[in-house]
C-alpha cells in the first residue's frame, strides 16, 4: 500500500499542528462570546489531515461534518477563512468558492453520506476521474442515511470513500450503547464493499487505506468504508460538559497517545521536525486564524441578506416580505 | 391495485384547460410524463431518472415506460429500497451540475425522505450561501380514488409547501403534466412535482413539442361572474362537473387552477374573488391545515372587503383515507359536494 513519504509526512505533521493550534484560539473566542458553538477537533487530527492527504485536491470532492474543517488546510485558504465566517454565523460562511471541492459543515447526521453517492454519481455520469470522500462519526452511523447510502452506493459502485472516524464518543453515548456490532467497518460486509478499521492516531495509517480506497475508486471498483478510531480529547462542542461522563482514567490513557504529541516525539526522533519549526508553525497558525477572524469579522452583513438564498430568485410574495422587512426596519432593499 | 391496467385504460371525454381542438393530437396525463421526460433527456445529458423500479419496470404506474431502454442503465437507475437515499443521490447529483428526476413511487413516501427533503433539499442553497444550486425533480405519485388505502393515496401537499425552498407543483392533465415537468426539469431549484395516480389514463391535447408553463401562475379555466372556484389537482376535472351544473341553475362560476401551489398565483385568485365576491377551494388533501386554509386566509387579508359571503372549502374529512371503495367514494370530495358548497354561498 502507498505510504506517506518524509516530505508528506512533514506536511501532514504541519497541517495537524496548525489543526490543533488554532483550534484552541477557536475555543477562547467562542469562552469570550465571540463566536459560536465550535466543535473541537482536538483527538482527530491524525485521522482528518492523513485522510485529506490521500486525496487530490483538485479532483476530489470532501464533504465534512462538522469536526474537520481546521483539518482541510490542504484543500487551501479558503477552507479557514469560510469557516471563521461560518463561525460568525455570516451566511456566506457556506459559501466555499469555486474551484475549491469542500462542502460546507454539514450540522444533520449522517445526511451528507447519501450526498456523496450523488455527488460521485454525477461524476461517473460525467466521465470525471475523481472520488468524494465522506467524514461522519459513530454516532452518525446508525442512522438510515449511513446504511441506505451505503447499501447504494454498493449497488451502483460509486467512486465514494466513507470515512467513519471512532472518536469512542456520540456526545455522552458510548459505542457499545451505538452499536452491539464488533466494529463500525465491518457494517461493509452488508453493503457488499470492503471495510477496514484503522488507527486513526497514526495519520500514515489513514493516508494509507484512504490511498487504497482511492484506487479501487478511481478504477471502477466501487466505495471503500474506513473506520478511524480515535478519542475525543476534548468536549463534544462548547456546550457539552464531558467531565460529567468520561471516565478521568479513558481520557489519561488516550492522552498518552495523543496523535499530534506522537508524531512530533516520532518526526524530531527522525529529525524531521524540531522545536523550532513547531514555534514557527504556531506562531504562523495563530497569525493566520486571527487574520481570518478579523476579516471575517470585518465583512459587511446587510439586514437584506435574510432572505437570500432560498431560492435562485425571490418568488413574488418573498418579494413583498422583503420590502416589507426592510420597510419596517428603515433600510432599502438595494 | 393493478397500476398497469388503469395506466391503459384510455378515458377519451377529458378536456384539456387549454384552448383545444378536435383535431389536435390527444395524448394521456402518464404518457405525457413518458413523452416530456423522454424529450427532455435526448436535449439535455444532465438530465437523468432515478428511483425504485423506474428501470425495467417503467414504474409501478408505468409512467416512466421505454425510458431505460432508450437511455441506459447509467441514466435511469433503478435504486434500491431507499427513500432518504434516493433524494439524498439526487442532491449530491444536481449540486455536482446534473439535473436529476428523483422518483419516490407514493407521496405517501415523502415522509420516508423528509429529512432529505425537507432538511437537505430545500435548505441546501441557503446553508450554502448561494453557493450551490440544485436543478432537482422530485416525481411522486399522490391522490385517492384507486382504493390504495391509507399509506398509498394521501394529498400531502401542504406540508411541502410549508418549507421555504421547494416549489410544488399539481398538474391537473396531461397538457399540464407536459409543461409543467418540462418546467420543473428546467428550473433551478428543487421541485416536487405531483402526478396525480388516478388521472393517468386521461387524455387531452399535448403539443408534440416541449413547452413550458410558468411554474408560479395560474390559469382561469372557465371564466364567470358570481362565484371564484379554486381547484387544485385532479379536483379541477370535478369543479368543472360543478361548473357546468350550476350554470344550469343561475350560477356563473369562474373555475381557476393554480397550477402549483407554492408558488402560489394569489394575484389571480384575489383579482377573479374582487369580481365574484365568492370563493369556494376545492383539494383532495384534509381541510384541515391544508392548502385551502392558506388560500382563504391570503384572499380575506387581500379582498374582504369583497366577499359578499364565508369563504367556502371542500376537502376531505380529517380521517385516514379508507381501503374500502365504497368508503373512499365518500371520503374524496366530488362535483356534487362541490356544488352544495357553493349553493350554500347563496
Amino acid at each position: 500500500m502507498p505510504k506517506p513519504n518524509e516530505k508528506q509526512l512533514q506536511m501532514i505533521l504541519e497541517d495537524m499542528v496548525v489543526a490543533r493550534t488554532q483550534a484552541g484560539r477557536l475555543w477562547n473566542l467562542q469562552r469570550q462570546g465571540q463566536v459560536g458553538t465550535i466543535a473541537p477537533i482536538d483527538g482527530h487530527e491524525a485521522a482528518i489531515v492523513g485522510a485529506v492527504h490521500a486525496l487530490e485536491t483538485e479532483s476530489d470532492w470532501v464533504l465534512p461534518q462538522y469536526r474537520e474543517p481546521l483539518g482541510l488546510r490542504k484543500y487551501g485558504p479558503e477552507v479557514l477563512d469560510t469557516f471563521m465566517l461560518y463561525n460568525l454565523g455570516h451566511p456566506a460562511g457556506g459559501h466555499i468558492p469555486e474551484p475549491v471541492k469542500v462542502a460546507p459543515s454539514q450540522i444533520s447526521l449522517g445526511a451528507s453520506i447519501p450526498h456523496a453517492v450523488g455527488l460521485a454519481w454525477g461524476m461517473s455520469l460525467k466521465d470525471e476521474s475523481g472520488v468524494v470522500l465522506v467524514f461522519f462519526g459513530d454516532g452518525a452511523s446508525s442512522e438510515g442515511d449511513f446504511y441506505e447510502a451505503g447499501n447504494l452506493a454498493g449497488v451502483l459502485k460509486a467512486p465514494v470513500i466513507f470515512l467513519c472516524i471512532n472518536n469512542q464518543w456520540a456526545i455522552s453515548t458510548p459505542t457499545h450503547l451505538q452499536t452491539a456490532a464488533d466494529s463500525f467497518a465491518s457494517k461493509a460486509e452488508a453493503f457488499g464493499i470492503p471495510g477496514l478499521t484503522v488507527d486513526g492516531n497514526d495519520p500514515a495509517s489513514v493516508y494509507e487505506a484512504v490511498s487504497e480506497a482511492r484506487n479501487r475508486a478511481t478504477s471502477g471498483k466501487g466505495p471503500t468504508l474506513i473506520e478511524a478510531t480515535v478519542y475525543r480529547l476534548g468536549a463534544h462542542t462548547t456546550a457539552d460538559d464531558p467531565t460529567r461522563y468520561v471516565p478521568s482514567e479513558d481520557l489519561s490513557d488516550a492522552q498518552k497517545k495523543d496523535p499530534v504529541h506522537t508524531l512530533i516525539h516520532e518526526m524530531k526522533e527522525r529529525n524531521l521536525w524540531s522545536d523550532a519549526k513547531q514555534s514557527e508553525v504556531e506562531t504562523a497558525a495563530l497569525e493566520r486564524i486571527d487574520e481570518a477572524f478579523e476579516k471575517a469579522k470585518n465583512t459587511p452583513l446587510s439586514a437584506n441578506s435574510l432572505m437570500d438564498h432560498c431560492f435562485t430568485s425571490d418568488t413574488e410574495r418573498q418579494s413583498r416580505q422583503r420590502s416589507f422587512l426592510m420597510h419596517s426596519i428603515g433600510e432599502s432593499n438595494e | 391495485m393493478s397500476p398497469d391496467n388503469i395506466f391503459e385504460g384510455a378515458n377519451e371525454d377529458e378536456e384539456s384547460s387549454s384552448e383545444s381542438n378536435p383535431s389536435e393530437r390527444k395524448l394521456g396525463y402518464g404518457a405525457a410524463v413518458v413523452e416530456t421526460m423522454a424529450q427532455i433527456m435526448r436535449e439535455d445529458e444532465s438530465v437523468f431518472l432515478a428511483g425504485e423500479d423506474v428501470g425495467a419496470h417503467g414504474g409501478v404506474f408505468g409512467y416512466f415506460r421505454g425510458l431505460q431502454p432508450e437511455f441506459g442503465e447509467d441514466r435511469v437507475v433503478d435504486t434500491p429500497i431507499a427513500e432518504q437515499a434516493i433524494i439524498g443521490l439526487g442532491i449530491g447529483a444536481a449540486v455536482q451540475g446534473l439535473r436529476p428526476v428523483v422518483d419516490l413511487m407514493f407521496m405517501d413516501f415523502i415522509c420516508v425522505a423528509m429529512d432529505q427533503i425537507a432538511n437537505q433539499a430545500a435548505k441546501l442553497k441557503y446553508m450554502f450561501g448561494g453557493g450551490a444550486t440544485l436543478p432537482l425533480t422530485i416525481t411522486t405519485a399522490g391522490g385517492a380514488g384507486l382504493s390504495a388505502a391509507a399509506q398509498h393515496s394521501q394529498s400531502l401537499e401542504a406540508m411541502l409547501c410549508h418549507i421555504p425552498g421547494l416549489k410544488v407543483v399539481m398538474p391537473s392533465d396531461a397538457y399540464e403534466v407536459k409543461g409543467l415537468l418540462t418546467s420543473c426539469i428546467r428550473e433551478d431549484n428543487p421541485t416536487v412535482f405531483i402526478i396525480n395516480k388516478r388521472k393517468l389514463a386521461d387524455t387531452c391535447h399535448v403539443p408534440e413539442e416541449l413547452f413550458e408553463i410558468p411554474l408560479g401562475e395560474g390559469h382561469v379555466i372557465r371564466e364567470g361572474s358570481d362565484v371564484t372556484v379554486v381547484a387544485i389537482g385532479r379536483m379541477v376535472d370535478e369543479a368543472k362537473k360543478a361548473a357546468e351544473k350550476l350554470s344550469g341553475e343561475g350560477i356563473d362560476c369562474e373555475l381557476i387552477n393554480p397550477r402549483t401551489v407554492q408558488p402560489l398565483d394569489i394575484d389571480l385568485i384575489v383579482e377573479s374573488v374582487s369580481k365574484t365576491g365568492h370563493a369556494v377551494i376545492v383539494h383532495e388533501a384534509v381541510r384541515f391545515g391544508g392548502i385551502g386554509a392558506e388560500i382563504a386566509s391570503q384572499i380575506q387579508e387581500q379582498a374582504f372587503d369583497y366577499l359578499d359571503a364565508p369563504i367556502g372549502r371542500v376537502a376531505a374529512p380529517f380521517s385516514p383515507i379508507p381501503f374500502s371503495p365504497a368508503l373512499e367514494k365518500h371520503y374524496v370530495p366530488d362535483a356534487e359536494r362541490i356544488v352544495t358548497s357553493i349553493k350554500n354561498l347563496f
